[in-house]
């Protein structure tokens, strides 16, 4: 391990750290906190929780997001579900089959200790929800309801509808909002944090700019938590928001934050298809689906290119013609199987000419089975002994539509096809990134005071993140770890009074950031900035999304380091920097990503093995499945960066004291 | 089947808060009906920006009606013709070709509009501030299963609580009324047992920061539920004035 990355686990049993941790981390009192503030950037999930919770406590926080309200983060979007381990439905789940099921889902590469504590908390982020008022799926009994997600065989996602982000989120930013009345919390919305300011080697501040009158602003903080969410624009197509950037990490980063492993990112495999150039973002059809769909494509060749050509229809292929190829291939798992497999397979099926819709890039998820298996369900409990065929239908839609319904309406306004007449059309895309800048157990980067939770972070979803996985995360480090673990830094750092935003750092950061922005306005080039971001995103996504090589990385980092420049000299942003300018806005975001980019497929290149979302076709078993190397490669990936695109690799060594490592199997 | 559209634009033009603002005309050509109508201005702000022109501004983000950024006033009616989607989601398979399109920022005064159709929504934060949350710190609730909620309870609260704050009621009212907005928070925590200890301050609160904020009076037309892109129902605005009546009737308040 490098003496740069100390990863401060504590010591003891897997099972005591959190706990004892806990009790004799230090504390600060409550008239001190009242004179140490906080800076939160982003109010999503990580970012509100973290928020209400801090600011209950008693510390003085400053909440910053680019939208027009913390409650528009892009949290609210996420749809299936959110992870704990309760064992509600008494099938055998438990705090340790969480934690496994987390670090086999993430093919090994996530660190024991961290994960551990997510599985032990998850538990309160259902009782702290319920409590604050979100309006959870029931039974009719009363008691809480459960569906199955992918990677693991017990039921233990606690859901609302297909809007479960929504409701955290709008549960957590009720609880930010309460803090805001009390004054406790002071909101930026329309802000952008355009950098972090650092003195003495400590993290004191941001630079923000006001996006509605343009002025740039300096804010002190004794600590600086970055709750921005994750990186997935950078392939400009994805499920993410319009919005959503890397901005803040990546600022951070290039103040001296290690970004760890940013070529982990995870492509979903349901989402409604690309239709056109047009396309502004992907939409994804959730997870939760495929626990009630079955995914196919036509076994015959012939089928394939006679649906492509609109000759017959997905209901004229007959049964024994259609191929279950997830349920052929992983007999135990079957759909549910996680992500990062699920897509590969649907690729492998497309590239080899069995893709349903006429870009030859779609397979099917088709609900007609499980409809009838509702439909009878329903006659049984009507006392209905011989239902027709269209009653069965009938009644098995009515629970389809109450268990989906907002995702089947989304599906049919996108596509204009009706989900409940036709198999759904879906293929994969980008949706979230595993990597993010590197934090020890306290969440903390290697730059003291400067924080990463959430999305933003990199640690609890090794290589590939489970579904219903990423909302418990978020909740976890606001709600539950970043309220002791800030304690370890900010006892020391009580008798630090207010630093002025008069002092030089202040000063020479906002100018720095004046630069970029006049830069920026100046070059008055050719190609608008989505012209740069739709080029950036095919590099990526052709060479470093669902399959990566060694000669196609090569080419990548040439391209974006080449587009990279063409961009500084070419791109045209219009407008002035005064006022509300979305242009500008987009711009700064990209000038980012394509440095991003460049690390992305660096680290790709560096990392010689296959692993979860990480597969480089190099390296695979006889079967197509990924082929990890846990002898060189069983280690987090943190680069430090240099001026001028310049990055060097550390290593964090992944010890796993309590699993034993294998290949990963869900046959 | 796709199609390709010709369409004239209508779009309210305002610099800044203190502009007066105005329509300006645009031409869009090609528009293929599998477009959404945000695209449809991307298409339009791409151009812009090539002959330096200043783009349109529009509040935006998730791109599928979850967020509630999106806030175009489009022929009338906010979120344009279709019912139940916001304007993310509203494709252009909706309209024909040759149509004119009249879009508009959201129209009220406690929604002062930024630029062209950006508005401050602020005002609806400070309604959640004042009392639409349960006053729990984080920290060791009881059990999530403690306390059984009734199936039917939790769904229509579920449904007061799908509201994405967007400001399509305020904007559909001729009299700027946010009463299902703040009806539609009042009721979720009125149908559930956490919400109880606090039901009857939080109605009174919530409605007097409605009215500073300069918000109308409801007289009960209906428009906002009708324009709800997500089908907020008119019986929450029912049981918020029980609330608030009760409320006011109580000797229990302070």
């Amino acid at each position: 391990m490098t003496s740069k990355l100390d990863s401060k686990i504590p010591e003891g049993n897997l099972e005591q750290k959190w706990t004892k941790y806990r009790s004799t981390v230090p504390l600060v009192n409550p008239a001190n906190k009242r004179s140490l503030e906080i800076i939160i950037v982003g109010s999503g999930l990580a970012g509100a929780s973290a928020a209400a919770s801090l600011a209950e406590l008693g510390y003085k926080v400053k909440v910053f997001c680019f939208q027009d309200s913390a409650r528009r983060a892009h949290s609210i979007a996420a749809q299936g579900g959110i992870n704990a381990a309760k064992n509600y439905q008494n099938d055998g789940d438990s705090t340790y089959r969480l934690f496994y099921d987390t670090i086999k889902g993430g093919d090994y590469r996530a660190r024991e200790a961290n994960v551990y504590r997510l599985a032990e908390v998850s538990a309160n982020i259902i009782d702290q929800s319920v409590a604050s008022g979100v309006p959870f799926a029931r039974e009719y009994g009363g008691l809480l309801s459960n569906r199955s997600f992918g990677g693991t065989q017990v039921q233990r996602t606690f859901y609302a509808a297909g809007q479960t982000g929504q409701q955290l989120l709008l549960g957590a930013y009720s609880g930010l909002q309460r803090q805001v009345g009390t004054g406790n919390v002071k909101m930026y919305a329309r802000h952008e944090m355009l950098d972090v300011v650092t003195i003495d080697g400590k993290c004191r501040g941001i630079i923000a700019r006001d996006l509605t009158t343009g002025k740039l602003e300096r804010h002190f903080g004794h600590a600086v938590l970055l709750c921005s969410g994750g990186y997935g624009n950078v392939f400009f197509l994805s499920t993410n928001a319009m919005g959503s950037n890397v901005t803040a990490a990546w600022k951070a980063h290039k103040k001296g934050a290690m970004f760890a492993n940013p070529c982990f990112t995870q492509i979903h495999p349901t989402c409604i298809p690309v239709s056109g150039d047009h396309q502004s973002k992907l939409t994804l059809m959730s997870e939760s689906l495929r626990n009630d769909g079955r995914i196919w494509v036509p076994a015959k060749l012939e089928d394939a290119l006679a649906l492509r050509e609109g000759r017959i229809k997905p209901n004229d292929i007959k049964e024994e013609d259609r191929d279950y190829y997830l349920e052929r291939r992983y007999p135990a798992f079957g759909n549910l199987v996680p992500r990062d497999v699920a897509s590969r397979a649907a690729k492998e099926r497309c590239d080899a000419g069995y893709g349903v819709n006429k870009t030859g890039e779609a397979v099917f998820l088709d609900f007609a089975a499980n409809t009838i298996r509702y439909g009878k369900i329903e006659a049984n409990k009507k006392g209905m002994h011989n239902p027709t065929e269209e009653q069965v239908v009938a009644m098995g839609k009515a629970v389809v539509k109450e268990k989906y319904g907002n995702l089947f309406d989304m599906y049919q306004q996108i596509t204009g096809v009706n989900p409940y007449e036709q198999p759904m059309m879906i293929y994969p895309a980008v949706h979230y990134t595993m990597g993010g800048l590197w934090v020890d157990y306290n969440l903390m980067t290697n730059i003291p005071g400067l924080y990463a939770l959430g999305e933003a972070n990199f640690s609890d979803h090794g290589a590939n993140r489970l579904g219903a996985s990423a909302l418990m995360q978020g909740l976890a480090d606001g709600y539950f770890v970043i309220p002791y673990t800030i304690g370890a830094y900010l006892s020391k750092e009580i008798m630090t009074k207010a630093i002025s935003t008069d002092h030089e750092a202040f000063v020479e950061a906002e100018k720095n950031v004046q630069n970029t922005i006049d830069r920026l306005l100046s070059i008055k080039g050719s190609k608008t900035v989505d012209y740069y971001h739709k080029k950036l995103g095919l590099i990526i996504w052709n060479q470093c999304g669902m399959a990566r090589n060694e000669a196609g990385l090569k080419k990548a980092i040439s391209d974006v380091q080449a587009l990279r420049e063409e961009f500084w000299s070419n791109v045209k942003v219009p407008g002035s920097a005064n006022g509300l300018n979305q242009e500008l806005e987009k711009a700064g975001r990209v000038a980012d990503f394509l440095e991003l980019g460049e690390l992305m497929c660096k680290d790709a290149l560096e990392r010689n093995e296959s692993c979860g979302g990480h597969f480089r076709e190099e390296y695979q078993t006889e079967e197509g499945e990924a082929l990890r190397d846990d002898e060189n490669y069983k280690y987090v990936a943190a680069w430090e960066y240099f001026a001028g695109n310049k990055w060097e690799l550390h290593k964090e060594d992944l010890i796993y004291d309590n699993i034993k490592i294998a290949q990963r199997s869900y046959k | 089947m796709e199609k390709n559209l010709n369409l004239n634009l209508k779009v309210w033009r305002q610099k800044n808060a203190n502009d007066k603002g105005k329509f300006e005309e645009y031409k869009v050509n090609n528009i293929s009906t599998d477009m959404s109508f945000l695209e449809m201005f991307d298409v339009l702000n791409d151009r812009l920006v090539t002959e330096d022109k200043e783009p349109i501004a529009f509040d935006h983000d998730c791109r599928e009606g979850i967020c509630g950024s999106c806030s175009m006033f489009i022929n009338g009616q906010p979120h344009g013709p279709k019912q139940g989607v916001t304007t993310c989601q509203l494709h252009m398979r909706s309209f024909n070709d040759g149509d004119t399109i009249v879009v508009e920022p959201w129209r009220a005064t406690a929604f002062p509009v930024i630029k062209d159709l950006v508005v401050d929504r602020s005002a609806f934060d400070r309604i959640i501030s004042a009392g639409g949350f349960i006053s729990i710190n984080t920290g060791n609730a009881q059990d999530a299963n403690a306390i059984p909620i009734p199936k039917d309870d939790a769904d229509e609260a579920f449904a007061a609580a799908a509201c994405i704050g967007c400001g399509a009621c305020v904007a559909a009212c001729k009299n700027a009324s946010a009463m299902l907005f703040v009806s539609a928070k009042v009721s979720q925590f009125a149908l559930l047992p956490q919400g109880q200890p606090e039901r009857y301050q939080r109605v009174s609160e919530m409605v007097a920061q409605m009215d500073l904020e300069g918000f109308g009076a409801c007289t009960n037309t209906g428009a906002c539920s009708a324009e709800c892109p997500k089908g907020i129902s008119l019986t929450h605005i029912a049981r918020m004035n029980r609330d608030f009546l009760v409320a006011g009737m109580s000797t229990n308040e302070k």
